[in-house]
């Protein structure tokens, strides 16, 4: 058997055994809109650690990471440094938002923005930037999959019918499983990609430096401004590198799926504990570094950062280990996108197709417009990866800087009593304006601020100060608005 | 919904301050640690010392939210 065919093997046995147990996974539960979207509620500390550090260890971040430390060097930090602070963030709005969800059974965070704010219109708005955002997330994770499989085929399959292979299965196991295959399939991929991070991200260092020490000792003698900010870049300094781990640690959890995940959770303890211990998970970063710092001076002509990983995995390893590596990060992929699909498309059937044009829908009728959305995002998604393959990181960032402005109507929705409807109406509308407006004109970072930070800080003052300027409208059923306050 | 205590809040400053705005104090080589620049090895560091303050901030929030959740048993 060749190399190619030995790896595509093995990649395609670990994708077969993961659709299989996601497709399992079902198997004793009645798959209503509750069971589906949010797994029934009863998700305990390790299914939630899983279905969470499964959507946080995302294919951006294991090729990414890599390729960021390979390619702009120090800047590179700033996952090390927002990922810990996000968690410390989620410990303060993540019980809360569970303990709104629970009380009024809600499933996706538009539910949240109308029923505390109590506007549909809000919840649509809301529901249409979640959907908009997560296009090019979703667009991310299958132009990761595709490269890793070019990459494991040694060029023999196109990323394109891979991309379409990956998806479909992708689709049709989240149409059948829902929430619970997603976090069941989270299991054998980050068992997966662990091991394989932690071998690798020591062995590459080991075999052509002697060890992490030497590696670094190496880079120092011959690029030390690689391993500090700006690194290889000029704007990404330590201006840069504040703003942006601002703006990350509190937008993280604005992700419609990151937020919604939070649901899932059996109680609120589960989510304090969780924010307590997932930092430890962060321990394979540096790994991924590590591997990308050992590439800058072993594979110097890379011309896309991103391969760093597995083009040091394939030059270094034998091929059954480049197919595990691979299928680790194929299965990452779909497990990602299959989120991504799930929270898309809910967010669209219950927060904006049923509110806006079929107000009287059953939860039924709901799920069923929900799965047939999830194969018209398949769709735009790949078409939009086949035909953009430019500017990834960019579109990332505008989805993250775009999520990022409900953080204000989240947090003040939580903890203030005095924030009104048309406040956040008008900090999240100021908000996404700066975004589009500093971003696509290329002014990111923008006085070397990070420009998402530039729109939230907005964002906060117009919210507030319009709150202020505007009469209260008292939630029907007073129980929305924080006791305390 | 009751807000964080000012003693939870500051424990949650902890690692920002440490870990973000600090950074022109700590983004250095060396002086070199375990065979880590400075500032890798500052941040791994602060990886593990995150999760003890906030388990720190867990065991002072716990017994405040303690009541909510007997009435969530008692309900679910």
């Amino acid at each position: 058997m060749s190399s190619s065919a030995v790896t595509l093997t093995i990649i395609s046995i670990l994708v077969a055994i993961g659709s299989l147990v996601g497709f399992l996974a079902r198997s004793h539960h009645r798959m209503d809109l509750e069971q589906w979207t949010v797994g029934g509620r009863g998700f305990g500390l390790v299914f939630v650690w899983l279905l969470m550090a499964g959507e946080i260890y995302t294919t951006f971040t294991f090729l990414g990471a890599s390729g960021w430390a390979y390619s702009k060097g120090g800047p590179v930090l700033n996952i090390l440094g927002f990922q810990p602070l996000m968690y410390v963030v989620s410990f303060f709005i993540l019980p809360p938002v569970w303990e709104m969800g629970r009380k009024h059974k809600l499933q996706t965070q538009a539910d949240f923005f109308q029923t505390r704010y109590n506007s549909v219109f809000l919840g649509a708005l809301v529901a249409l930037i979640g959907v908009i955002c997560l296009i090019p997330y979703l667009q991310i994770q299958l132009t990761g999959l595709g490269l890793i499989v070019e990459v494991a085929s040694f060029g023999a399959i196109h990323r394109i019918p891979a991309m379409i292979i990956g998806l479909g299965v992708v689709a049709a196991f989240v149409s059948v499983s829902g929430v619970r295959g997603v976090a069941w399939v989270s299991l054998i991929k980050d068992v997966l990609l662990l091991s394989a991070a932690v071998f690798v991200g020591f062995a590459i260092p080991r075999i052509y430096f002697g060890g992490i020490g030497s590696m670094f000792a190496a880079l120092i003698q011959a690029k030390p401004s690689h391993l500090v900010m700006p690194g290889t870049t000029k704007y990404l300094g330590h201006t840069w590198y504040i703003t942006t781990v601002l703006l990350m640690s509190c937008g993280f959890y604005m992700w419609p799926q990151y937020f919604a995940a939070s649901f899932t959770a059996k109680n609120a303890r589960v989510l304090r504990r969780n924010a307590v211990i997932m930092p430890l998970y962060s321990v394979t970063m540096p790994l991924m570094f590590f591997v990308g710092l050992s590439a800058v001076l072993v594979l110097p002509q890379l011309g896309n950062g991103d391969l760093s990983l597995l083009s040091m995995v394939r030059k270094t390893f034998p091929a059954w280990f480049l197919g595990i590596v691979g299928g680790a990060g194929v299965l990452t992929a779909m497990v990602t996108a299959a989120i991504q699909l799930l929270t898309g498309a809910t967010l669209y059937a219950k927060n904006l197709f049923r509110p806006m044009l079929a107000p009287s829908m059953t939860d039924q009728q709901v799920a069923r417009v929900a799965k047939m959305m999830v194969l018209v995002l398949t769709v735009a998604a790949v078409s939009l990866a086949m035909y953009t393959s430019a500017s990834l990181v960019s579109l990332y960032l505008m989805g993250s800087a775009g999520v990022a402005q409900f953080f204000p109507g989240v947090v003040l929705g939580l903890f203030s009593r005095r924030v009104t409807t048309a406040g956040v109406f008008a900090g999240i509308a100021t908000g996404i304006f700066i975004v589009v407006t500093l971003i696509w004109t290329g002014r990111d970072p923008y006085l070397g601020w990070n420009a998402g930070l530039v729109a939230l800080c907005s964002n906060f003052v117009i919210t507030g100060l319009v709150s202020v300027l505007t009469p209260q409208r008292t939630p029907a059923g007073n129980e929305t608005v924080p006791e305390s306050l | 919904m009751k807000p964080p205590s000012l003693g939870t809040i500051l424990l949650g400053l902890i690692p920002f301050i440490a870990t973000c705005f600090s950074v022109s104090l700590w983004d250095r080589i060396y002086p070199i640690v375990f065979g880590l620049p400075f500032n890798f090895f500052w941040l791994i560091l602060w990886l593990l010392l995150t999760p003890l303050i906030m388990w720190g901030a867990y065991r002072l929030e716990e017994p405040r939210t303690r009541g909510d959740r007997d009435k969530q048993d008692g309900a679910g």
